[in-house]
């Protein structure tokens, strides 16, 4: 079947919401869950949320513009994991554990 | 040279000398120190006797200017008339006699220097205050000797004995002094404020020739301002406590500064301003004037009746004798008033410096009771002192009879009370410098054999001026003889001839009866006087008791009339207490609270806010969230 | 079984993988239901003509991000049992924040107005690597420069955090 735009059916506000659930709860992730790794997995998925949506605007006004900001976020995201787990490493040599709340080293 | 170039001449040598002791003195020898200080004052007498000689109409010297508004200027500026010629005169000539003296009698002292540096310092300001063409020189003048005093007065600070006593007296001399000086100072306003200058000539011609209308009431408080002044520095009641204090001095500022020059500041200022006190609305000061000048004179004549310390006795008669010259200047007798100046510098300093050569022999010891029988160990000083107390009580012919014989006369003109008073505070004077000199020079010694085995005759360098001024002192009385004796009243045609409003004065007219009269008089309470304290001390051989055994009247002058004791009562503590309370309340408790509140405030706010800062990551981030769901809140609230 | 169907069945995986995610106490399994998660995201995209980037998401981010972060946890060797806890407090507070966020988040976006009447349009071929690759090469080439440099930069900072000390013998 040829797919006409989706948005013949499903409006915007749909994506809208779909995209904020996504983020909300990686943002409820990252408060609840006290293991660094699964707390750089929880960024990933508001990433992801947040990427939902600039494809959604993209394909509704039909520019391509959204869509390679995708492209954008995509590689910082690599990035970023890559160091952010890095550093993780690193801590974990140090301190023997993942926990975050352990790491008060600046507590004023 | 001309007059213009060497009257400055005559006050920069003393700063001059004052300059070199006080920046290298410390590493020149001795002599030299002493002798560049004596031979700075010596040669501006010298100069000032040149141009004494040359002086025929008033001279003004201006140096450079002040201030330059717009309605105002003030120069700093000379005016060389007899009267200031002839106090130069005097602070030098007196001054460069006390300088030799000094350099036998400091001799030992550790900041021998120092105390050169002091005095020509002193003497430039005195020259600066009685040169000055304007009341702002004099003031100029008047706090530098003020400051010079101080130094002085408290020479021996570090002593260990005295050193804090000395310190005191001379806070004490300091105080009393800008009391007056506050006077000074607003009657100096007023005259601003009133006539827009401050040149003494300018006055005087707004006054007496212009006739610029003055109300009473102002006339009245320039003058007697002024007067408060002049009662600060020249020691008058109720200012007059400082004096007796400010014997904790060296001897040699004594006499300089509290027998010949200082403390006639006060009278130099009356005269020069003659033309404001001689005018209409001033009748009332005069009147205050002559009034405190004879309680003055009277009530420290008392004091000095039993006293026991050398200098203090002379200290008293020093107030004695200004009183007696406020009495003088209180009737409008100007002239003679500076004529009993003079003679009294001569004799007073001469007693002074006489006081200091047998405290010098006597190792020390000031009290009069470990005195005695000094006549043959000391012999010039005994005699040059005999002559001083001769002629302080006014024997015939000496300079002491004929300047009080003027002011008598004066007195008795003016009322027959006051003269009996002021007769009374002369008979008064004669006997208590009598006895001090009985007791101190004839009759066994009474001190301890160390004192007995040191006592010897001073050095030259300490004799000469003592006798220089003993001959002073015996011719002095002639600058103004009486026409009635063959002379011509010299020093008050002196004094008349070039110096603003003295000749508008009206003269008072003795007759030759009355002048014969008051000298008979005069001579013969003098003569009682004598011949009473020669008995008492003497052929009966009474002998000033010791502190516990005083009782009666002589209690009440031996202890000063309680003065100083009032003025502690009403004036020290109260304004202590103030003090303690002010410091209590306003700097504990005020200020202190208010700073510690501030830091307080800040660190408790401090402590409260560290505590966010947990370090710990989860909490940051809810932080995080937190504050974005409040601004989206805030902007849908907004919207 | 109409586009509208489908979109709500995919939602909905998509939610209830994302809570699990976040939900479950054993590491490696909050690891694999993000894959799956990943996966259905990629399979919006293709919902909404957005081939390419399906496909680059699945290599990208299930592929190679996941990989690693199983590989770091598979490291560390943590199970289910050294999983650190958190105080209640920190629970509530955190369910309490998630749970406003979703609130003002929704009811900011509620009123969101779309410019008038819009008429979406279509566009075919909008999500082919062909166009794509055309606005890449030539509107935003420096943005993709700089990437690369970027790709430098972690892969040197990576290496060097990690880079063991040499122990020096005697």
């Amino acid at each position: 079947m040829v797919l006409a735009s989706i948005f013949e059916t499903v409006s915007i506000q749909h994506y809208i919401v779909l995209s904020t659930v996504l983020f909300v709860i990686g943002v409820m992730g990252v408060l609840l869950r006290k293991n660094a790794i699964i707390l750089l997995m929880c960024i990933e998925l508001m990433l992801n949320a947040v990427n939902l949506l600039l494809v959604a605007f993209s394909s509704y006004f039909g520019e391509s513009d959204g869509q390679l900001f995708v492209f954008f976020i995509m590689v910082v995201a690599a990035a970023e994991a890559t160091v952010g787990l890095s550093i993780l490493v690193l801590i974990y040599r140090n301190t023997r554990s993942v926990d975050v709340g352990i790491f008060n080293k600046l507590k004023g | 040279m001309s007059i213009e170039q060497l009257v400055p001449l005559i006050i920069a040598l003393p700063l001059i000398g004052g300059f070199i002791n006080g920046v290298f003195g410390k590493k020149l020898p001795k002599v030299l120190v002493g002798s560049i200080a004596s031979i700075a004052v010596f040669s501006s007498f010298l100069i000032a006797l040149t141009v004494f000689l040359q002086l025929d109409e008033a001279v003004k010297i201006n140096l450079f200017t002040i201030l330059n508004l717009e309605d105002f200027t003030l120069n700093a500026r000379l005016l060389v008339d007899n009267l200031s010629i002839w106090m130069v005169l005097i602070i030098t000539g007196v001054g460069s006699l006390i300088h030799l003296f000094s350099m036998g009698y400091m001799s030992h002292d550790e900041g021998y220097y120092k105390f050169f540096t002091y005095l020509n310092l002193f003497i430039f300001a005195m020259l600066i205050l009685v040169l000055g063409s304007n009341y702002f020189m004099l003031f100029f003048g008047w706090e530098g000797v003020g400051i010079c005093s101080y130094l002085l007065i408290g020479f021996h600070y570090s002593d260990v004995q005295k050193g804090m006593l000395n310190g005191l007296a001379a806070r004490k001399a300091f105080i009393m002094n800008r009391i007056g000086d506050l006077g000074l100072l607003i009657g100096l306003f007023l005259l601003l404020s009133q006539f827009g200058t401050l040149e003494y000539t300018e006055l005087a011609d707004k006054i007496l020739i212009d006739q610029i209308p003055v109300t009473t009431w102002m006339m009245f408080a320039i003058t007697i301002c002024l007067f408060i002044g002049a009662t600060g520095k020249s020691a008058q009641i109720p200012l007059f406590t400082w004096l007796p204090d400010a014997m904790a001095g060296p001897t040699p500022v004594s006499a300089l500064i509290h027998a010949a020059t200082m403390v006639t500041a006060g009278i130099f200022l009356v005269v020069r301003s003659n033309f404001l006190f001689e005018h209409v609305g001033a009748q009332f000061t005069q009147d205050i004037m002559l009034y405190v000048g004879l309680a003055t004179s009277l009530a420290t004549a008392f004091i000095a009746m039993r006293q026991n310390d050398i200098k203090k006795v002379l200290a008293y008669s020093t107030v004695s004798q200004l009183g007696f010259i406020f009495v003088a200047l209180g009737m409008g007798a100007y002239t003679a008033a500076i004529f009993h100046v003079t003679t009294h510098a001569f004799f007073k300093a001469l007693l002074f410096l006489g006081s200091g050569s047998v405290i010098h022999a006597m190792s020390d010891e000031q009290d009069i009771r470990k005195m005695g029988g000094l006549k043959k160990y000391i012999p010039i000083t005994n005699i040059t002192f005999l002559i001083g107390t001769l002629a302080i009580s006014g024997f015939p012919l000496l300079s002491g009879f004929f300047s009080k014989d003027e002011i008598l006369a004066h007195a008795l003109h003016h009322s027959p009370i006051i003269y009996v008073l002021l007769a009374l505070s002369a008979l008064l004077t004669a006997v208590y410098m009598f006895r001090m000199y009985f007791v101190v020079f004839h009759g066994e010694f009474r001190g301890s054999n160390h004192a007995k085995n040191h006592l010897h005759e001073s050095p030259l360098n300490m004799t000469l001026p003592l006798i220089v001024l003993a001959v002073l002192s015996i011719i002095g009385g002639m600058l103004n003889i009486p026409s009635l004796l063959g002379g011509h009243h010299w020093f008050t045609h002196l004094l008349n001839h070039n110096v603003g409003g003295l000749k508008e004065v009206v003269e008072v007219e003795i007759s030759n009866g009355q002048t014969i009269m008051i000298m008979l008089s005069a001579s013969i309470l003098t003569l009682i006087a004598i011949i009473v304290s020669y008995n008492v001390y003497v052929k009966k051989k009474n002998v000033p008791v010791s502190d516990d055994q005083i009782k009666g009247w002589t209690k009440l002058s031996a202890n000063k009339l309680y003065f100083d004791e009032i003025y502690n009562s009403l004036f020290v503590k109260p304004i202590e207490w103030i003090s303690e309370k002010g410091h209590q309340f306003i700097e504990l408790f005020l200020l202190n609270g208010i700073i510690s509140f501030a830091t307080k405030t800040i660190d408790r706010s401090g402590e409260l806010v560290k505590k966010w800062q947990s370090g710990k990551t989860d909490w940051y981030i809810l932080w995080m969230v937190c504050g974005i769901v409040g601004m989206v809140i805030y902007y849908l609230v907004k919207i | 079984m109409s586009i509208y169907n489908v979109f709500m069945l995919l939602a909905g995986l998509t939610i209830g993988s994302a809570s699990m995610v976040v939900i479950s106490k054993h590491p490696v399994r909050s690891i694999l239901y993000l894959i799956v998660t990943f996966f259905l995201i990629s399979a919006n995209y293709v919902l909404m003509n957005a081939q390419f980037l399906a496909i680059v998401n699945i290599i990208v981010y299930a592929g190679a991000i996941m990989v690693l972060f199983l590989f770091v946890l598979m490291m560390l060797n943590l199970s289910k049992d050294n999983e650190p806890k958190s105080p209640i407090i920190m629970t509530a507070a955190a369910c309490i924040a998630g749970g406003s966020l979703l609130t003002v988040l929704v009811a900011s976006l509620r009123d969101a107005v779309v410019c008038k009447s819009f008429v979406p349009a279509v566009n075919d071929d909008q999500g082919l690597v062909g166009i794509l690759g055309k606005e890449l090469f030539t509107t935003y080439l420096l943005p993709f420069e700089i990437t690369s440099v970027l790709f430098i930069s972690a892969i040197v900072g990576a290496v060097v955090l990690t880079k063991r000390e040499k122990q020096i013998i005697d």
